[in-house]
């Protein structure tokens, strides 16, 4: 441990904790970095907002994959808090619609909301010391409890302030983010951009922490939770703090979303809303932000396609493809062809 | 309260007992003795199910012929499951948990794909007790009955029978057990299978209550898995009498009076309370006393 601490940031950033380093690496990604940021100079606004709707779900493929592959904790429960932060978006940013900094408190309050709730869901599960398998089975319940709780909330008498939470069809006419006259809507560049930017704020980010003294202990609780206890860690609040920070990152896909489609469902939070992420961060390869990023796009542009192509099968083919991948490539598709292409 | 309301709300706790204990005994014996999560459980209840439905609308045969048929056909599937896929994750146990939950994809959309969006279901068989102005229905009373019959026999092939011993001997060690001239292997197998065909009897005999539906698994496995966190593996048949005897004391008031969805909440946060002081689960518990017992004896 003692040389982690005292290194440089730029060193930092470029550790041995995911894929990709060295010059020609940070060279191509700077490239396509400024590919994404300039593409608005292109493209037409319904590209552009085609092109948002992938690059959305990015923070919260990232939560999962430092949760799962750093952390050594399957969740089912980033569909969950990608839903809470959506729909407490919707209540405060509707409610306060006439105001000017109504829907920058609904981002505020929405993502407190989600790290807050899931810090506590955290604390019963993670101060308990619980075999690695009840997260997985106590997560996906709560997915299928919230979204049940939703689907019935049809009718007049649930609302909050003069927001009707809306049942089945879901809350509608939730307004966009906004900064003064800026509006970061569905087919607005303002939205493209802060989607790209939150994309890779959140993966630098990640990068700098997991290749932090920070992470290094991260990894040290997947690897070996007593040793790291008889290291002097506290195991269950490094714990808390991950699973809090992924469901954050969740919460953030959440916020973007609604702000993109001034709309959210129970279904965004349903059986297979709760499967994406696992999906995402298994294909990709659970041991790199890099490749759960790349599939995260990846996977739902292929789940979009499929979906505009006759939609049934998109379960099957996603289910097909997680078993193939954890029988055949368990350390993820895009992780096994980069070692290949290394080799 | 009057005796026939207190009748009542027994009926109503014997209903949710026998749910609970149906739902999750195949899940919390697999748990138990080969120390995985089958996520596909669910499914397995929905496919024993469609087997009841199909063999009696299209070959006509009765309802306890279509049932037996439901327990051979998923216990069977099962042991084919744990030779083809579960078999290779028994170094990386979370691996099996996603590796079924794909399964579980596969078997819930390829039954929407085969069979549409729902079956006609079997009648349900229509006797009715009335007592004192209140109506029970007799059916539910025999799942109940069945419930209690069903661990009565997994109890007495724990602990009655030399496949039972075998078994108790690989969930305790199973190197040693090994070394001892035990087929773990086919333990694990036939454990797959067995806790299979559970969930096909589930399914079965649920069929003529619900609406057979391609994602009806879920309804079972929510308050499955609840009731497995709750249990725990230590002991399986142990953990789920107990657990679900909580469970049920927990979720069959609240939702009669507040409807299901509070009884589900409940359920969660009495889970959330339980893991957070007894993590192993209820049978862990026992067994660490049990264990603390013998201790203070020898000394």
């Amino acid at each position: 441990m003692t040389g982690q601490g005292h290194r440089g940031f730029w060193s930092t950033l470029g550790g041995r904790q995911d894929l990709g380093s060295g010059p020609g690496f940070w060279v191509a990604f700077a490239i396509v970095a400024r590919r994404l940021l300039v593409s608005p100079l292109f493209g037409s606004p319904f590209y552009l907002s085609n092109l948002a709707v992938f690059f959305i779900y990015v923070p919260m493929g990232l939560g999962l994959c430092l949760l799962w592959g750093y952390a050594g904790i399957l969740s089912f429960g980033q569909a969950a808090f990608f839903g809470i932060a959506g729909y407490v978006y919707g209540i405060i940013a509707q409610n306060l619609s006439l105001t000017p900094l109504g829907s920058l408190a609904g981002v505020a309050v929405a993502i407190s909301a989600t790290v807050i709730g899931a810090a506590l869901f955290g604390y019963f599960v993670f101060y308990g010391q619980v075999s690695a398998w009840i997260i997985p089975l106590l997560t996906l319940v709560l997915s299928l409890i919230l979204e049940t709780f939703m689907a019935q909330t049809a009718g007049y008498q649930w609302r909050v302030g003069h927001v009707l939470l809306g049942g089945y069809n879901g809350m509608t006419g939730i307004p966009s983010i906004k900064i003064g006259e800026l509006e970061f809507g569905g087919a607005s560049v303002a939205l493209y951009l802060l989607t790209v930017i939150c994309m890779l704020v959140a993966y630098l980010g990640l990068r700098l922490l997991v290749n932090s003294h920070y992470g290094y202990v991260v990894v040290g609780v997947r690897d070996d939770v007593e040793r790291t206890r008889m290291l002097g860690y506290n195991v269950a609040r490094i714990q808390v703090t991950v699973f809090a920070l992924a469901a954050g990152l969740a919460g953030l896909s959440g916020v973007l979303y609604v702000s993109w489609g001034n709309y959210i469902n129970p279904a965004s939070m349903g059986l297979y809303a709760a499967t994406l992420p696992v999906i995402w961060t298994a294909v990709g390869g659970r041991s790199s932000l890099l490749a759960v990023a790349l599939s995260t796009v990846g996977l739902k542009w292929l789940a979009d396609t499929l979906a505009v192509r006759g939609g049934g099968n998109a379960f099957l083919i996603m289910g097909a493809l997680l078993l193939a991948t954890m029988l055949f490539f368990p350390a993820g598709i895009v992780v096994s062809l980069a070692r290949l292409w290394r080799r | 309260m009057s005796v026939p309301y207190v009748v009542s709300l027994l009926y109503q706790y014997a209903d949710n007992l026998a749910f609970l204990l149906l739902a999750a005994l195949g899940l919390m014996i697999i748990l138990g003795v080969i120390d995985v999560i089958n996520l596909a459980h669910g499914e397995l209840i929905m496919l024993g199910a469609y087997i009841t439905t199909l063999a009696y609308h299209r070959a006509h045969l009765p309802l306890p012929v279509c049932v037996l048929l439901s327990v051979i056909g998923v216990g069977a599937f099962g042991m084919f499951l744990e030779r083809t896929v579960i078999r290779r994750f028994y170094k990386d146990k979370l691996g099996a948990l996603v590796a079924t939950w794909g399964i579980s994809l596969i078997l819930s959309q390829g039954m929407l794909l085969l069979l549409g969006p729902s079956l006609i279901a079997v009648p349900l068989p229509e006797w009715t007790l009335s007592y004192a102005g209140y109506s029970f229905g007799g059916y539910r009373l025999l799942l109940f009955a069945g419930a209690i019959l069903v661990v009565l026999v997994a109890w007495w092939v724990f602990y009655r029978t030399r496949f039972g011993v075998r078994t108790r001997a690989t969930m305790q060690n199973a190197q040693m057990s090994q070394a001892l001239g035990v087929d773990t292997r086919r333990i694990y197998l036939y454990t797959f299978g067995a806790g299979s065909a559970l969930a096909g009897l589930t399914g079965a005999l649920y069929a003529p209550t619900t609406t057979i539906v391609p994602l009806m698994g879920t309804t079972f496995v929510d308050v499955a898995f609840i009731t497995v966190v709750v249990g725990g593996g230590a002991n399986p048949i142990l953990g789920a009498l107990t657990s679900a005897a909580l469970l049920a004391s927990i979720s069959a008031p609240l939702s009669s009076v507040l409807g299901t969805f509070m009884g589900r909440i409940g359920l969660l946060v009495t889970a959330l309370v339980i893991i957070r002081f007894l993590p192993r689960g209820l049978s862990g518990y026992f067994q660490d006393l049990q264990r603390r017992r013998m201790a203070g004896v020898r000394a």
